[in-house]
């Protein structure tokens, strides 16, 4: 008995173009991700001066905008590994941003009185996260679903209150300021606050080479792993996955990640202080993580750009439309203040609309539409109708039946 | 880890849940490349006692041996672990507190401070992770802490479950692959940096992904996701997947629960043919009696957690007390 599926294979000579094309870039995918980035970021030059974009704002504010973008690329990147890859909720990821930010803060500011290169600062603000990962993750790996939910809030609330209140060492409430920017890098050249061209050519590298590796490590063996941990945690340990240590890694990764933003953006901002990383940053990547497309990586990039451009340029830009509108009450509201209620209601319509997200990965479309495959050919109506059991409803079946196995801890 | 005639033995084993006992002090042992069959009522303890070989509960006494070696047992001095992990990092800051009264510069201590956190993270983390030497680390201390699943598979055993749990949202192939978790090397640094190794390693899994599932009878199938293949299919892709990892010890939970009388004879067919191809030995619950006396060499009868026969699938059949534990006691 052969099996026969939904998806059609791949037949050699008659494939479409776009599905050659496809098949190349996964086979490529490191050659792809550096040409497409290429593209983009020439596309990022040449567009900011030509109508409508340069009728928003001057070019350098632009590539300001756009390696602010890319630090909640990054973010949201990391998150994808731990929500979207892992299936581990996290809801206090900004704690780990936080810690990066603080640890390029103590290395190069006049508070510290250090003054160390930025490059290697870059990697030790992400060891330093990825530490800290690691130390959330040990204790609280063990809890499951809500409960971890629940304890990464926590930590996601305790860092900024520790920042805060810790004055002697983290000036409190004012932050530390006056962060010394980085040297100047060949090629890309001076970093300053009125050229941010060389922030802007950094972050693409950073968001490339970002890519390339969580591209790597989800196509990887563990990237499998991490699926089957998401899928069902019993029978992933059952073959031979060591789920602690797997979904620590992936925190690990997360926060690594996490880390890289915080240093970039404290040497950006060349200030941090505990009212960045509250808990609406960890919203807003999460929420970025969902419109995207959770598990799509360059799904999850794209919505963090979206929705990053929505927040700053767009909701600006319609507040100064509608001013010039005059039209009564519609000139008194400031779009900037709910952008949390307009992003509450964007996550609600987008759950109902579409729950894999704008760019999803085709294993989350899957997932959510189950009902659509289930109408799609059924080629062994004997075999099935003998059971009165479709094929892929099995486990909602098996889950009611009896066997619950409760997974086991140690 | 020697070679014995027997690959698993098990010694006495109870499992209590509260007041029920599941599982009532069972010996019982597995000769090597043998099929043995457990089978008894529904409620008999047959996949409580599978649990517990399996590394998923602990059992409250007793213990399992698993190619000579006692792989799951009822914990010993476990409340020694913890304090282990306090060991290390209580050591340095001892140091750091006593050097701190002598006078010494402010900086080295905020160092001590750091390392006291640092041990105790990595202490912390080394228990999570149980890897192998740390397990021996703790037999030195007499502590003794039941193998978990992924140890058991690593030591050579490999499972399917009553209710199939593929992953469903993943191919045929990768469920496979997953499988073959345990037996590949490649780490997190071999995938970002994609070393040859990695990748050289990744297409070989492929390949022997396939051979596996055209083992089973599943050829070609590999690109279809688990959850669109027929209920049969998905049974002999469990199946793949447990073999996967190249287990000595094969546990089937009613591997032909829910098949037709042709599905049947053709699973049947297949588990005679993974002991004589791969030399596996195999443990089996079944509630198909056809399928039991066909093909087990020893059948072990279980009923109210206890053990009522044991012997070759003839003794069974004729022994009174199986018959009237499936069929009650004759009216007088």
């Amino acid at each position: 008995m052969t099996a026969t599926t939904a998806v059609p294979p791949a037949a050699g000579r008659f494939r479409s173009p776009r599905a050659r094309l496809q098949a190349y870039a996964i086979r490529h995918r490191s050659a792809t991700i550096v040409v497409s980035m290429a593209l983009i970021t020439v596309a990022m030059i040449i567009l900011p001066q030509v109508p409508p974009l340069s009728l928003i704002q001057r070019q350098s504010s632009w590539f300001d905008t756009f390696a602010n973008a890319g630090v909640f690329i990054l973010l949201a990147m990391g998150l994808n590994v731990v929500v979207g890859l892992a299936g581990l909720l996290d809801l206090g990821y900004a704690a780990f941003f936080a810690i990066g930010a603080y640890t390029y803060a103590y290395s190069n500011s006049p508070f510290s009185q250090q003054d160390l290169p930025f490059l290697p600062m870059l990697v030790v603000g992400a060891a330093v996260a990825a530490v800290f990962g690691i130390a959330l993750g040990a204790p609280t790996l063990r809890l499951r679903g809500d409960y971890l939910a629940i304890m990464t809030l926590g930590f996601g609330e305790i860092v900024p209150i520790v920042f805060l209140n810790l004055d002697k060492w983290t000036e409190g409430t004012n932050g530390i300021g006056g962060i010394f920017r980085p040297e100047p890098l060949p090629i890309i050249g001076e970093f300053s606050a009125l050229s941010p061209f060389a922030y802007y050519i950094l972050m693409v590298g950073i968001v490339t080479v970002a890519m390339i590796l969580l591209y790597r490590m989800q196509d990887s063996r563990i990237g499998r792993a991490w699926n089957a941990i998401r899928e069902d945690e019993l029978a992933a340990a059952a073959n031979g996955i060591n789920t602690v240590t797997t979904k620590l890694l992936a925190f690990a990764i997360g926060a690594t990640t996490a880390g890289f933003a915080g240093v970039f953006n404290a040497s950006k901002l060349t200030i941090v202080s505990p009212e960045q990383f509250l808990f609406a940053v960890s919203f807003s990547v999460l929420a970025m993580v969902i419109l995207g497309g959770m598990g799509n990586i360059w799904g999850v990039a794209a919505g963090a750009f979206i929705v990053y451009l929505i927040q700053v340029v767009v909701l600006k830009g319609l507040n100064s439309m509608v001013e010039g509108l005059g039209i009564p009450v519609l000139d008194k509201i400031n779009f900037v203040d709910y952008q949390y209620l307009l992003f509450g209601l964007a996550l609600v319509f987008m759950m109902l609309l579409r729950p894999e997200g704008l760019f999803p990965s085709q294993r989350r479309r899957r997932e959510l539409h189950i009902a659509d495959e289930l109408a799609g050919p059924i080629d062994e109506p004997g075999v099935i109708g003998a059971l009165g059991e479709a094929p892929g409803s099995a486990d909602e079946f098996g889950e009611a039946a009896g066997e619950d196995v409760p997974g086991r801890d140690r | 880890m020697t070679d014995t005639s027997e690959v698993l033995r098990a010694d006495k084993v109870t499992k209590r849940f509260g007041g029920l006992i599941a599982v009532n002090t069972i010996d019982f042992a597995i000769p090597r490349h043998s099929i043995v069959s457990l089978i008894g009522p529904n409620g008999a303890g047959k996949t409580t006692f599978f649990n517990i070989i399996a590394g998923i509960y602990d059992p409250t006494d007793g213990r399992i041996e698993f190619r000579g070696e006692t792989m799951i047992a009822h914990a010993r001095r476990a409340w020694l672990e913890p304090i282990l992990w306090l060991a290390m990092p209580g050591v340095v800051a001892a140091v750091t507190i006593a050097a701190s009264f002598s006078g010494i510069a402010q900086g080295t201590v905020i160092l001590g401070i750091f390392a006291t956190v640092g041990v105790l993270l990595a202490s912390l983390v080394t228990g999570v992770a149980r890897g192998p030497a740390y397990q021996r680390f703790l037999s030195r201390f007499g502590i003794f802490r039941s193998a978990r699943p992924n140890d058991m598979v690593v030591a050579g055993l490999g499972r399917t479950f009553q209710n199939i749990r593929l992953f469903q949202n993943m191919t045929a192939l990768e469920n496979v692959q997953v499988g073959m978790h345990s037996r590949l090397h490649a780490g997190w640094l071999d995938a970002l940096l994609s070393t040859p190794r990695a990748r050289a390693e990744e297409l070989s899994s492929r390949l022997r992904a396939e051979e596996l599932l055209t083992l089973v009878g599943l050829e070609g199938a590999g690109d279809g996701l688990a959850k669109n293949l027929p209920y049969g299919d998905q049974r002999r892709l469990e199946i793949a997947r447990a073999i996967a990892s190249d287990p000595v010890l094969l546990l089937l939970d009613e591997p032909t629960a829910g098949m037709n009388a042709n599905e049947t004879a053709g699973l049947t067919a297949l588990i005679g043919r993974l002991r004589k191809d791969l030399g596996l030995t195999i443990l089996l619950i079944e509630h198909d009696m056809k399928v039991v006396m066909g093909i087990s060499d020893r059948v072990t009868v279980l009923d109210h957690g206890e053990k009522i026969a044991e012997g070759t699938p003839e003794e069974i059949r004729r022994d009174p007390k199986v018959i009237e534990a499936y069929l009650g006691a004759p009216a007088v």
